[in-house]
């Protein structure tokens, strides 16, 4: 606890920067990260990001200092380098894009990680300042450093918000935006070159190894929540920057530990959790829905096998036995007594000695099931062509799928129909 | 009437979604056949789902009145030329060669009986002077000629073939038929999904029409009335597409896991 | 040369054939991909094998890692399928996730852990000739990486011949291959077992990214050299043993790390197979008219 006070009261000076320049480098990754999500180009990215060692090696080697304007600029002409070789390869040869980015990665870093090591066996200057490019050390941020992600930031956010119409319309349909006579291929050049700029900077907090985590997770987490893509990039422009918060305190009370690999984590975390928990979109939801159809579909069956008793005894409200209603359709016992309690609860039967009947708004809501269930084999019967001995197990499900609106649909397609295809009458309540 | 292929009350979902109801027909031996319906009407996957490459929500197919694990070397399928990467590194032979590759070999090398096989149904479809040939190299037409040699060498007695004349110039699209009709008078049966009206009723038999439903299942000369293609090719009935996206949508199961046919 | 330098060649040159052979599948597969990722998630695997067994040339606790490699396939299909994640992000999420955390274990036991983070990303194949095997009776055998190398080579040679006719029909048309009863997803799992294992071999001597050079780019450069598979594999094995010994001898010469070299030898020479590449099919256009520009490298330009 006492950390943390300390961390957050930001007595050190360079606890302030640090923290600074981290929340600055998520929320810009993360922010052009969204737009490479959208266009599934992610991949690409953490290509880019491998790519960019040799690049700053060879200006650190040129320099021979580590001036963080010429490592900038060493590393946005080898990311641009790499990008174009990507686009040529793939698009030239009949070499597919994944082969294109793979390779471009892997030989791009290879070449780098020569001259690194190269510069580390000459004991030629700082080796900590390159080292932090492979796994990221924030801690050693300095002011120029925070100026440089700064004026980066504002670069990102102008552009961003000046083109943001037609970014937006390249990445949801690049096809319709090429239609309307957008400059396709200049706009993906500059969301490419953001994209770059980002990766360079970004590197100095994650390292260029866990670099596609900054661009691909927070937008992967923001997707759960959202569909519009303003929030989106809001959203994950907030996770960047609070990973990137995490990371630099967890370096900064353990100094041993490498910034990047934290950020990650901190970033893997709001990814699952968004995958799980998010509204609709999340695991969970939809598990929490399947579970709600099992309930519609069990307390709906009930209701109209107790329906079709009663048309068979004549009369609707009598009290039927669970031996009866077994013998009218086997349910399983726990999903018999589930539905049971489920009716129970919404006043749909009420319980008796000897087993249930149905109140009066229970017999409303069964004919609605029975007349949907004849309605839907009518029309498989009339629009489908199906023979009347097919039809049922297809009604069985679709009678709890269908809605009001569908109801009236059928209904008026079909005539308003008396008798179903096996002669069984359609119950109207009006 | 033998039956070659039975389809039971299939119905598929694609990534959730219904692209099958209750499809419900039996067909003949000794027939070449057709599968006919407008675009997206499900005629790939009802052959994908004969072939056991999907996995139908409910109802089952049998070939020879068996299932089809038990005759699958009796069967021999025909996906279509585009679902391939014809940029592979393998010559025409090689793939012909594959229509020889059984479960129970498949760790041997081919025999020499083998390599007799693939040669000479290259040269039912005119493609033997080309075995050497890269398969980028080649026409669609030659593309989809080796797919058939593929298939021929495997010696089956039902052959399934996915739009087999997407592509394909007229010359050899009247080969490809000839050659089928002469396996049809051979006793083999040979089912054909096919999106061109204007031709079915010249090519097949027996036609199966659908849309995503079946139409109708007959002798050509039934199937192909002015109701039943307006049934086919009219539009696509609005309530039943609107239930397919309900169904994707509330991730509803589209069948009740106890449901027997207990009712009917 | 000396013996040493001998020494370094040879592991060299078994890792970067085995890579080759397995990553050939790999790239036909479009899954290229998919082997970086396996290559950077198996090492909180190899952290933890090595924190279990305190030793290095384990067989059961290499395999163990291996699982690692297995595990990822599944999580990335999970996100995709289940969670409905876009497949491009579920590849980045995944690796990313398990790198990081094979990170963090090598920081939180470095003091326990013979690893560490430059290792993890450029291997130690220049010690290759100071690790011996010594035999029962006291003789020197020669190095153990070297040994490693040469069986791992072995056990990938005999899976590739034995499974050949598996691996054509799985990878060039899968769905046929599952019409006459051959499944798919078999041998899908037996090739990223065996890229996962052989991952986890190569690592000590060329690190976790330098593997996937070393599986993609002689692959790749042999793809654009020749039309048939096994030639394919012939050319990749060829190219892997080229790039070992000039990337060996580029190192030696820069005095830089050898897996970096040898990934960037094998990077030159698809530079020199890509400009051969392109001369040929710019000719063919030329000579030939339209028709074969297609046939050569747009085949799909002929569906229309």
């Amino acid at each position: 606890m006492d950390t943390l006070f300390e961390f957050f009261s930001f007595n050190d000076p360079n606890v302030l920067i640090v923290t600074l320049g981290t929340f600055f480098l998520g929320a810009i990754s993360a922010t052009t990260g969204c737009f490479a999500f959208l266009r599934k180009r992610s991949l690409v990215g953490d290509a880019v990001a491998h790519a960019i060692l040799p690049g700053i090696a060879l200006a650190f080697m040129i320099g021979q200092e580590k001036n963080p304007i010429i490592l900038i600029i060493g590393a946005l002409i080898s990311g641009w380098i790499a990008l174009l070789s990507i686009d040529h390869i793939s698009k030239n040869s009949k070499i597919k894009s994944d082969t294109a980015i793979g390779l471009v990665l892997s030989v791009f870093f290879g070449f780098g990680i020569l001259l690194l090591t190269r510069i580390q066996h000459s004991g030629a200057g700082n080796q900590a300042g390159l080292d932090k490019f492979l796994f990221g050390k924030a801690a050693s941020m300095s002011v120029q450093d925070v100026q440089t992600f700064a004026i980066v930031g504002l670069i990102t956010l102008i552009i961003l918000s000046s083109f943001y119409k037609e970014f937006k319309l390249i990445s949801f349909n690049p096809d319709y935006a090429s239609s309307v006579g957008l400059p396709v291929r200049t706009l993906e050049f500059f969301l490419s070159s953001l994209t770059v700029l980002a990766i360079t900077t970004g590197i100095q907090s994650v390292g260029v190894v866990l670099m596609a985590a900054l661009l691909i997770t927070p937008a992967a987490a923001a997707r759960s929540w959202t569909h519009r893509l303003g929030s989106m990039i809001l959203l994950s422009a907030l996770f960047g920057a609070f990973a990137g918060l995490t990371g630099t305190y967890i370096s900064y009370t353990a100094p041993r530990m490498p910034t990047g690999p934290w950020v990650v984590m901190a970033l893997s975390f709001f990814a699952l959790f968004s995958l799980v928990f998010a509204p609709k979109r999340g695991v969970l939801s939809r598990i929490r829905q399947q579970r709600k159809n099992r309930e519609k579909i069990i307390t709906e069956n009930i209701l109209k096998a107790m329906y079709q008793i009663g048309e068979r005894h004549g009369a609707q409200g009598d009290v039927v036995t669970e031996e009866v209603l077994q013998e009218k359709r086997s349910f399983l016992k726990r999903e018999f007594s589930l539905g049971v309690r489920l009716l129970r609860k919404r006043l749909w039967i009420i319980e008796s000695p000897e087993g249930w009947k149905l109140t009066t708004s229970g017999v409303t809501e069964a004919s609605r099931v029975v007349r949907l269930h004849r309605l839907w084999e009518m029309y498989l019967n009339q629009k489908m062509n199906l023979q009347a001995d097919h039809i049922h197990p297809n009604a069985e499900t679709i009678e709890h799928i269908i809605t009001p609106e569908i109801e009236r649909e059928l209904i008026r397609e079909l005539d308003r129909p008396e008798r179903d295809p096996h002669d069984r009458e359609i119950p109207y309540t009006s | 009437m033998e039956t070659a292929l039975e389809v039971h009350n299939l119905t598929v979902s694609y990534s959730r979604k219904p692209v099958l109801w209750d499809v419900d027909f039996s067909l003949p031996k000794g027939k070449l056949i057709g599968i006919v319906g407008p675009n997206g009407s499900g005629k790939t996957t009802l052959l994908r789902t004969i072939m056991g490459l999907l996995r139908p929500d409910s109802g089952y197919v049998k070939i020879f009145d068996q299932p089809l694990n038990d005759v699958r070397e009796r069967v021999s399928y025909v996906p279509q030329r585009e679902s391939v990467d014809w940029d592979f590194p393998a010559s025409v032979m090689d793939v012909v060669e594959m229509g020889r590759y059984r479960r129970s070999s498949i760790f041997k090398r081919l025999t020499q009986h083998d390599r007799q096989l693939s040669k000479e149904s290259l040269e039912k479809v005119q493609m033997l002077e080309y075995a050497n040939r890269q398969i980028s190299q080649l026409s669609g037409g030659q593309q989809q000629r080796v797919f058939i040699a593929r298939s021929l060498a495997q010696q089956a007695d039902l052959y399934l073939m996915d739009e087999p004349f997407v592509g394909v110039d007229a010359a050899t699209e009247d080969a490809i038929l000839s050659l089928l009709t002469e396996m049809r008078d051979q006793g083999k049966t040979v089912i054909i999904v096919h999106h061109d009206l204007q031709t079915a009723y010249d090519y097949f038999d027996w036609i199966v029409l659908m849309n995503t439903r079946l139409v109708a299942s007959g002798p050509v000369e039934e199937v192909f009335t002015r109701d039943l293609l307006q049934d086919a090719y009219g539009g696509r009935l609005t309530v039943l597409s609107k239930i397919g996206d309900l169904i994707s949508k509330e991730e509803f199961p589209l069948r009740e896991r106890d449901f027997k046919d207990r009712e009917s | 040369m000396s013996l040493n330098d001998l020494y370094i060649l040879v592991t060299g040159s078994a890792i970067a054939i085995s890579c080759g052979l397995l990553g050939s599948f790999l790239i036909l597969r479009k899954m290229a991909m998919i082997g970086d990722a396996i290559s950077h998630a198996v090492l909180p695997g190899i952290v933890l094998a090595f924190l279990i067994s305190g030793s290095r040339d384990n067989i059961p606790m290499l395999i163990g890692a291996a699982g690692f490699g297995l595990l990822t396939t599944v999580l990335i299909e999970l996100f995709h399928k289940k969670a409905r994640l876009q497949e491009d992000a579920s590849i980045g999420v995944t690796f990313t996730w398990l790198f990081a955390l094979g990170v963090i274990l090598i920081s939180v036991f470095s003091g326990q852990v013979d690893l560490d983070q430059d290792c993890v990303l450029y291997g130690e194949i220049a010690y290759v000739p100071l690790d011996l095997l010594i035999g029962p009776d006291g003789s020197i055998w020669g190095p153990r990486p070297m040994w490693i190398g040469i069986g791992l080579l072995l056990m990938v040679v005999i899976f590739i011949i034995i499974g050949y006719r598996g691996l054509l029909v799985s990878t060039f048309n899968p769905a046929y291959a599952v019409s006459i009863g051959i499944s798919a997803s078999v041998w899908h799992y037996l090739l990223m077992g065996m890229v996962s294992f052989t991952t986890v071999v190569s690592f000590e001597s060329v690190g976790a990214i330098l593997v996937v050079a070393l599986m993609i780019a002689p692959p790749a450069t042999a793809y654009l050299w020749t039309g048939r598979l096994r030639r394919m594999l012939l050319l990749t094995a060829i190219f892997g043993v080229l790039s070992t010994i000039f990337g060996y001898y580029l190192a030696v010469w820069i005095n830089g790390s050898v897996a970096g070299g040898m990934a960037t030898a094998s990077g030159v020479f698809f530079g020199i197979a890509y400009v051969r590449y392109r001369i040929l099919s710019n000719r063919a256009i030329y000579s030939n008219g339209k028709h074969n520009e297609h046939a050569i490298s747009h085949p799909e330009m002929d569906k229309a």
